[in-house]
Parts: C-alpha cells; structure tokens; sequence
C-alpha cells in the first residue's frame, strides 16, 4: 500500500477521468475519456466490438503497461491521485485494484494457494486458513468447495472457476475490483450467480464491468457508459464514451440517437 | 440421403471409393511405422543381450564393480567407465541446467528487443548443430590450454580435496564434463523455452492483476507451470550427456583407473566402445557388448524416469 495511494483524499467518485487519450503506438484507440466512477456502485462499459471498453478498463490497473506500445495522455485521478504520475508503482496500483477476466485463469495449484497466492506475495501475516475462507465465502465459493480445498483450482467447473478467479481478487482486500466481461464464458446459471454476487459485492467494493450483454448492463449495472466508435479516413477506429449516465436513463431514456438504436439492439 | 441431394444438383455428398481407401491406408502405414521403431529397439536391446551373453555369463555383476580391464588375460570389469559416465554426465548437467533454464527465461521473457532475441535464440539452437567432433578439437586446443591456470590453481589451494587431488592436465574427467555442459545446454534451453512461452499468457495476467511483480510471477506462476517441460529437457539431456561418444573419447583421456579427482583421466563407457571395439575379439567383444547393454540401461532408465517425473508432475498441476 503506497504512501502514494494511501495520502489521496477519499471521495464518493472512485475515478475522474480527465480527456483520457489512450494510443497503441501511432494509433489512437480510445478518445477523450471523461467519466467518474462512484463508490460502492456498479458501473459498466457498453458498446461494440472494438470500441475500447476493454482498454479503458486496463487502465484503470495499468494492466496494458505490459503492451509495449501503450501509452496516453491526460489523467486517470484515483482518489485524486494521477495513476501514471512518474512516482506512482504499477505493481503497488494492482494491488488496490483487482481484476476479473473474460476467461477464467486460476492458477495451475490447489484453489486453497489460488486465494493465498494474492496475500502471501503482501506478506500477510494473520491466520490465512481463515482469510481463505472468508474470501470464498465473500466468492459464494465456499460451499461448493470446502471439502476439496486441497483440488486443483483448473479442476472445478467454468462458473466456480470464475468466482475462485473473484475470490482470489478479494483476497488481497482490494477498493476496486475490474471485470473484463466476466460472464461472456459463461452458461447462463453460473452468469446470474456472478451477477447476484455483484450485487452483494458493491457493499464493500466498487465494481467497474465491461460486457457485452446489455440485459446483465441493465440488470447488474447502476451506471453504464455506451462505447462507440468511428472511423478515420484511413479506417482506424477510434472508441470514444457517447452517453454516461445512470444505467435506467442509459436504458430507458438515452439523449443520443447513437445510444437508444444501441440499447433497443437495432445497432447500424 | 437422397432429399438433401435434390436440394444441392452439383454436389454429391459420397466419398469415393479412393478417398475412404486411402484414409485407411494411411492408418496401417502409419500403425506399421510405429511399430517398426519398438521393433528396431527390441532387436537392437536383443542383439546386444545375445553377443553379450558369453561375459554375462563369466563376469555376472561383479562386471559391476571390477576395475581392471585386461584383454590379455580376459579380465573384465567396467567400473571406472561407470563412474566415468555417471560422474561426467552429472556435472555436466550441474553446469548446464542453471544456463540453460537461464537462457531459457531470458528468451521467453521480453527483456530483450525482438531483434536481438530472435537472432538469441536461433544461435543458442544452432549450438545444437555443431559436431561432436568439432567440439572435441575445440576442447583440446582452446579450452584446455585456458583452462589449465585456473584448474592448476585451484588444485594448489583446494588439493586435500579428493575432487582436486591430482594436478590437471589437458585431459580428464573435468574437461570433458564441461564441453558435455556446452553440448547439451541448446537441449535443456530450447525445451525450456519452449515450455515456458507455452504457459498461457491469461496466468500471468492474472498474476499481475494480483499485485505481482515480474520476478514474483516469473517464479511462482510461469516456471511452476512449465516445470515438467523443463525437467523433460533436463532429463533428455542427461541422456545426450551419458551416450555423448566423440568430444568425451577426445578429451577424456581414456585412463583405466578409477580415481576421484576430477582432474585425473579417466573413461566412459562409449568411450570404451569407441576405443576398443575395432579390434576387439572373443571375450573382449562380449565383454564391451555388456558395458552397451549397461549404458543401454542406464540411457532408458534416465528416460523412464523422466517419463515418470513428467507424468508426476502433470497430474498434480491438471
């Protein structure tokens, strides 16, 4: 936990972001991003393939610092705090804010060392037969699992893989916690138990989802941004956020043509 | 059938009588190159059993531990090849597994710019392709002589050391360890590389996502889930190292005396063959015969447990 990260103010937005401009070399993938994220609440990314939500999301962990490329201009205030100051550590930034991805990914071990993993690499001292617990139970994992803690975490099913992949992003007692469209692998069954997990969730985390599903948007969600994206003259495509709002006005009463043809699926 | 076909006038959805000849003719051809290599290496394990029965017969296992090797008294005993073998092939991968699973993470890893890599990791393979005998003269004319102060030295101040006890010359256990190290480190390298570009890069951002830094990921992600891969190569290598005939008969010295200095000269068992067996005859033949079926042996037992070791550790990890 930096002394960096930790002196920033605590507010009810999470992130502000201010004229986030997000490039892959030459590219510009993502344009003018300006959104605040709030605490304890949902917030999702909506919009078509290739319009940046995904990227956008990396940033907020600087999880696309491992692309060589990357780089942006304009700030992403966590807390207040730039995330890409010069004397703000990356690794210290994916500490506090965990990530979810698309495909499940425990690790190759037993699910009891996926959830230690995270708070062994902190140092953590205390009794961690119950923070395992504790985290799988958080996960909605726990009775599933209790008996086979010793199985390995690749062994389980898709949906209980996933929500190990949730708990062990807890474990570590993150603010906020990032999912890169994390039902898209999903059956339906094991996607509502993720998505009722959210809910119960966002007492104690913020969550920032990206998916592509707008009825989990619309259910799941308390504020949705609607990626779009356009073309250059030379046929890049640039994303950029055309409406952020609540999710029922993003739903039931979207400003932008762009948005309503989007939400009620008749996307040109 | 019939239906479907109205509906498409140009396509026939049979399969010719060729077409379904030939898919099952494939299957036998390639059933019956499969069977041919088991039945190449158990009429070669027979042969060598059959024309080294006579000395099996004489000698019995105290071939095993008998040191003298005396053709013209028909004395046999193939101990100090043994050692020789096994001592020369495991330092040779004391050397070898530490640079090569280095080389290994350096060239998996994006420390380097691509284009320095791609020309890394080509040359490290073609390390591979340099010729045991080349390797042999390399050792003898240039590693030896530069060698010779720093192992003189050390003899001079470590010399009530066994491993040390006798002075260095330009031949011995350790210069042919050392050039064993370099032929088999394109082995251990290439198939660790390639177990570990192979681990899925979803882990290692999962790892990351977690608050790990590289190193933290590096060694208690990626080298944990490529680990049978590199003990396969590891492995493989010992089995290159103990069969290596050429560079070791160069470099070895080819002494019939046991001895536990590292500097002394001293033998392998193919370096035995490689010496001995051009004009070898009755007991002799016999008796080199049974140091093949030994080092036979010992190569498939490596590989076996190699096999095992693999198997071991998948099925933890799966």
């Amino acid at each position: 936990m930096t002394s960096n990260l930790q002196q920033s103010v605590q507010t009810d937005n999470v992130f502000h972001t201010e004229n986030v401009n997000i490039y892959y070399g030459d590219f510009l993938a993502v344009k003018e991003v300006n959104l605040d994220v709030p605490k304890n609440a949902i917030t999702a990314f909506i919009g078509p393939s290739g319009c940046g939500k995904s990227t956008v999301l990396r940033c907020f962990n600087r999880l696309n610092d491992l692309i060589k490329s990357f780089h942006l201009d304009g700030k992403i205030l966590y807390h207040g705090q730039d995330l890409y100051a010069p004397e703000i550590d990356a690794v210290e930034v994916r500490r506090q804010i965990g990530m979810v991805f698309q495909q499940p990914n425990p690790f190759p071990k037993s699910i009891y060392d996926n959830i230690a993993f995270g708070p062994r690499l902190l140092g953590y001292k205390g009794d961690m037969d119950e923070l395992v617990e504790r985290s799988l139970k958080r996960g909605a994992l726990w009775e599933d699992v209790k008996d086979k803690l010793k199985a390995m975490g690749t062994d389980i099913s898709g949906g209980q893989q996933q929500r190990l992949c949730i708990a062990r992003a807890i474990a570590v007692q993150p603010e906020v916690i990032l999912m890169d469209e994390p039902c898209a692998a999903l059956d339906p069954i094991s996607t509502l138990k993720i998505e009722d997990l959210m809910q119960e969730l966002k007492e104690d985390y913020t969550l920032v989802i990206v998916t592509h599903n707008m009825q989990q948007a619309s259910r799941a969600s308390d504020y949705t941004a609607f990626f779009n994206v356009q073309a250059n003259e030379k046929g890049q495509r640039t994303g950029f956020i055309e409406e952020y709002d609540r999710t029922e006005s993003i739903f039931q009463s979207p400003k932008k043509k762009a948005t309503q043809e989007y939400v009620s699926g008749r996307f040109g | 059938m019939a239906p479907a076909v109205d509906n498409n006038p140009g396509m026939s959805y049979e399969r010719t009588q060729t077409a379904r000849t030939v898919d099952s003719g494939f299957k036998w051809v390639t059933t019956i190159f499969a069977f041919g290599i088991v039945v190449t290496l158990l009429a070669i394990a027979l042969q060598v059993g059959i024309d080294a029965f006579p000395a099996i017969q004489k000698f019995g296992l105290s071939f095993f531990t008998g040191v003298r090797w005396n053709p013209v008294e028909d004395i046999y005993g193939a101990w100090t090849q043994i050692y020789g073998t096994l001592v020369t092939a495991f330092i040779a991968l004391l050397i070898a597994v530490p640079i090569g699973v280095g080389v290994a993470i350096i060239l998996s890893e994006d420390f380097l710019p691509s284009k320095v890599q791609q020309p890394l990791v080509f040359l490290v393979e073609l390390l591979a392709a340099i010729p045991s005998v080349v390797f042999g003269l390399w050792g003898i004319f240039v590693l030896a002589p530069f060698l010779q102060g720093p192992m003189t030295w050390l003899h001079q101040t470590f010399g009530w050391i066994p491993l040390f006890s006798t002075p260095p010359t330009g031949r011995g256990i350790y210069i042919a360890a050392i050039i064993l190290s370099i032929m088999i480190l394109p082995i251990i390298s290439s198939i660790s590389r390639d177990s570990l570009v192979g681990v899925n890069p979803s882990l290692r951002q999962a790892a990351y996502g977690l608050g790990a830094t590289r190193w933290e990921t590096l060694f208690q992600v990626i080298i944990p889930t490529a680990i049978s891969g590199i003990i396969g190569g590891v492995m493989l290598a010992l089995g290159r190292a103990m069969g290596e005939t050429m560079a070791v008969t160069m470099l070895i010295g080819n002494a019939n005396r046991p001895s536990p200095s590292l500097f002394a000269q001293g033998s392998t068992i193919s370096a035995l063959l490689a010496n001995q067996f051009a004009e070898a005859s009755g007991l002799q033949v016999a008796a080199l015969m049974y140091a093949a079926l030994i080092l036979f042996g010992l190569t498939l037992l490596v590989n076996v447990l190699a096999e095992v070791v693999v198997r071991k550790v998948e099925i933890k990890k799966l």
